[in-house]
């Protein structure tokens, strides 16, 4: 029973990653598709998690704390790309 | 135009720390556990990269006086002294001895000489990373 409802979270988590890829590839704007992409990295935290109950493992605990760091990087970076054109600025004073 | 990045500045000020205890819990916890010096090193390359987006490189410089070039060249050198110390008692290249200690709060712990290894790999891979980002960051 447990089993069955944790995979049925999982193809609900995938579903819904689906319709994120869907919005990368037709987004309309690049914001779109930065978020899309943020979303994705969350809801690749949620497969993880789930995934490791039902692997009945702790090994993975790790790999969710570091998708989220990575993601919150990886969507600062995009979103600063896109606001200045620059990612790393050399001084910002001027 | 001038932005303001009050938010991203101070969210940056606390999700840095938690980043860097998180590198050195993964290079702690490797010999036991996921983790090592690999992902160490590159979680806390991750911290700097935020610095270096919430900041300048010029503040980052002042914050962390690291030539990384040299940080690298000394990751290598503990590395290979380790395994070259393995000589000095008769032992072939790159073996590694450990024992227990009972160290004052921890208790009964493992303490081996594969850490030193690792600092050597953490210190590298920090160094090539950020090498390779600042040098890709800093052309104008």
């Amino acid at each position: 029973m447990f089993e069955i409802i944790m995979l049925i979270s999982l193809l609900l988590i995938a579903i819904s990653s689906l319709m994120y890829i869907y919005r990368v590839i037709k987004g309309p704007s690049t914001p779109d598709r930065v978020i899309a992409l943020d979303a994705i990295g969350i809801n690749l935290i949620g497969i993880t998690a789930v995934i490791s109950v039902v692997l009945n493992t702790d090994a993975f605990l790790e790999v969710i704390l570091l998708l989220g760091i990575l993601t919150f990087i990886g969507t600062v970076a995009f979103s600063k790309f896109l606001e200045k054109g620059e990612i790393i600025e050399n001084d910002r004073d001027q | 135009m001038k932005t303001n990045d009050v938010i991203l500045q101070t969210v940056t000020k606390i999700v840095l720390f938690i980043i860097v205890l998180f590198s050195i819990y993964l290079f702690f916890a490797g010999h036991n556990t996921p983790g090592g010096g690999f992902v160490g090193g590159l979680m806390a390359s991750g911290a700097i990269v935020l610095l270096l987006l919430a900041f300048d490189v010029k503040t980052v410089l002042n914050i962390l006086p690291i030539n990384y070039i040299n940080l690298a060249g000394v990751g290598l050198f503990i590395a290979v002294g380790f395994g070259a110390g393995s000589f000095l008692v008769g032992e072939p290249f790159l073996s590694h001895a450990f024992d227990y200690f009972e160290l004052p709060l921890l208790g009964k712990t493992e303490l081996t000489t594969a850490t030193i290894f690792d600092l050597g790999v953490y210190l590298v891979v920090i160094g090539v990373t950020m090498t390779i980002i600042q040098t890709i960051g800093e052309t104008e």
